[in-house]
């Protein structure tokens, strides 16, 4: 399981490397995603993957009995996946404004904050 | 105690709900203004707590360490928290001068106070998530002040930082994912034993190059810094400043902690990256700024080079180049901000911040001048100000590691400082304005001159006050320096307090 869920990793990482090398700006956002998934995925598995009940407390009892799933990391990702949803929201609506007032989601033509490439001052 | 370790990051967040409740009221700023005011009261005690006892940590919610949420103070974080509150004031001050009614009535006071609660929680958190969850709040707040007033040059420029910074964030939560697949906490304390326990060390060292990824994007390190000149320049004055005077240190602090006390397992390899790492952004950032003809880009491109001396001051890694590291982080902090904070007043008086299309400030606005050329020479190192003293340790821990070349470099980058800095005193100062007429301060109204001008005196009476009392600050620094380079007092007051 440890090993399907590296693949995973490893090729979601590369599809977001390969998506963020673009210059459209919505390519680099969908590999934005993919790569925030592939860091979540990350976290769950360091947490260790065992086949195991879930992390709950049986009524009356201090501890949980028997092999139970690590609860830390689902909630160290749950944590990280609204914080990226928030933030990549917040990316699109700004994304969204940029191309309304500029045009364009190409990156070599956004450039009213820099120079241009071709001019030099 | 643990109230003391709350109240700097509970009053931004309490200011910051009140005051977008208001933001459609003159009110508003007045509530900003008052919650920045408690914040460093707020701040000034924790202080003072730490002065008394040395370090204090409190467990959130009595879950003991390393299982729930601790919250720590040593002398840097305290020393952090309270140029953070001190800032925010003065911002909050030059706010009421600068920013118009209808960016106020869009919650610029609520998203303010909220970019100053997570760069306070950033400094005080002794939990690794924790300090991830900082950061987003520190950034989501700065995404919105970096655009907010619109305009395409904010929004070309927003786009590049937000794009930037969330992929430094991703690498840094993969970091802390493998971190604690390696050690299996999350607690900064605890996690320096794990660490050093930890079987496979060059696993460890990935992960720590991680961290100096994710650290240094924020931090605006040589390779990683281009997001900083393409945006720092775009936004209001005011949130400029903050940005300038804050947002960068928070990866320089995030750095020196996690490198201080997590990853010091091989420092002949990490820290020797990061000499070469400062010395490369040293001196890129100086001559990026000779390039450059725009007052807050000159001052943008000097933010990377003078990051380059604070890591230097970690990446050295003696005593007294910690110390040095820590008292230039201070007094940057102060400096910086305030030279962003005369850029906007230039601007208010001479009509544009493009130095070939500005002058003749010396002339018609003598007190700006010599505000100006407080921090301005400060920067560059000038004794008797505060900047001196700064270069002065990092330079004499480097020579003491007999790091020739390192010191060589420190101190010509301090010469090509004035450069930059002279630049800006001849084209918006000293030369006449080239369209002919006298920038006048009356062009805009005394009670916005007024309220911006204010942060900057009391900014440059503080550099002059390090300057010339150094002796106290030194102290404290070199304090905070051994604290750093012989964590055993963070390490137990986090381990073993008890709630």
């Amino acid at each position: 399981m440890e090993a399907l869920t590296a693949i995973v990793i490893g090729v979601l990482t590369a599809a977001a490397v390969y998506l963020m090398l673009a210059r459209n700006f919505m390519r680099f956002l969908f590999g934005l995603v993919l790569l925030s998934n592939a860091a979540n995925l990350t976290i769950f598995a360091s947490g260790r993957m065992t086949k195991g009940a879930p992390a709950l407390v049986p009524y009356g009892e201090d501890a949980p009995i028997g092999v139970v799933g690590n609860a830390l990391p689902q909630a160290l990702v749950l944590t990280a996946i609204v914080i990226g949803f928030g933030l990549l929201a917040f990316t699109l609506a700004l994304a969204f404004e940029g191309y309304r007032r500029m045009k364009s989601v190409d990156t070599d033509e956004m450039r009213f904050a820099e120079p241009k490439e071709d001019a030099t001052k | 105690m643990s109230w003391v370790l709350v109240m700097p990051i509970a009053v931004p967040f309490l200011t910051a709900v009140v005051a977008f409740l208001a933001r459609s009221y003159p009110a508003g700023r007045w509530i900003s203004l008052a919650g920045s005011v408690l914040s460093l009261v707020a701040s000034a005690v924790l202080m003072a707590a730490v002065l008394d006892q040395g370090v204090i940590a409190g467990q959130m919610s009595n879950w003991d360490a390393p299982f729930g949420i601790t919250l720590v103070a040593d002398y840097l974080a305290a020393v952090m928290v309270v140029i953070t509150a001190i800032t925010g004031l003065a911002t909050a001050i030059y706010a009421l001068g600068e920013i118009p009614e209808e960016t106020e009535a869009l919650g610029f006071y609520a998203l303010f106070q909220t970019l100053i609660a997570g760069v306070t929680g950033a400094f005080l958190t002794g939990d690794l998530f924790n300090l991830y969850v900082w950061f987003e709040v520190m950034l989501i707040a700065s995404f919105s002040l970096l655009v907010i007033g619109g305009g395409k040059d904010r929004l070309d420029a927003g786009i590049k930082y937000v794009a930037l910074n969330l992929v430094s964030t991703l690498i840094f939560l993969a970091g802390i994912g493998l971190l604690y697949g390696v050690t299996g906490t999350l607690n900064m304390a605890d996690m320096r034993e794990a660490v050093a326990n930890a079987e496979n060390q060059g696993l460890i060292t990935v992960i720590a190059m991680m961290f100096m990824v994710g650290f240094g994007v924020k931090a605006a390190v040589f390779p990683l810094f281009f997001w900083l000149p393409a945006s720092y320049h775009t936004p209001y004055f005011a949130i400029s400043a903050v940005f300038a005077g804050l947002l960068t240190k928070v990866g320089v602090y995030a750095l020196m902690r996690m490198f201080t006390l997590v990853f010091v397992g091989d420092v002949g390899f990490t820290h020797e990256i990061l000499i070469w790492v400062s010395v490369l952004t040293m001196f890129t950032g100086v001559i990026g700024a000779a390039a450059q003809t725009d007052f807050r880009k000159i001052l943008s491109f000097h933010i990377i080079s003078q990051i380059g001396y604070m890591t230097l001051g970690l990446a050295l890694y003696t005593p007294l180049a910690l110390m040095g590291g820590v008292f230039y982080l201070v007094h940057h902090i102060i400096v910086k901000a305030n030279l962003f904070f005369v850029a906007g007043l230039a601007k208010q008086y001479a009509g544009d911040t493009d130095l070939n299309r500005i002058g003749g400030l010396y002339k018609s606005a003598p007190l700006l001048a010599a505000l100006f050329i407080i921090p301005a020479f400060s920067l560059a190192g000038f004794p008797p100000l505060s900047g001196f003293w700064a270069k002065y340790l990092i330079v004499k821990a480097a020579i003491e590691l007999d790091a020739w070349f390192v010191a060589f470099v420190s101190l010509l980058v301090g010469l090509l400082t004035i450069f930059s800095m002279t630049k800006i005193w001849g084209m918006a100062f000293w030369k006449p304005h080239p369209e002919g007429y006298d920038p006048t301060p009356d062009r805009a109204p005394p009670k916005v001159t007024r309220a911006m001008i204010t942060p900057i005196a009391a900014l440059a009476a503080m550099t002059i006050v390090i300057g010339f009392y150094p002796e106290p600050f030194v102290q404290f620094a070199e304090t905070a320096a051994m604290q750093l380079m012989d964590p055993t007092d963070y390490v137990t007051t986090v381990l073993g307090v008890q709630p």
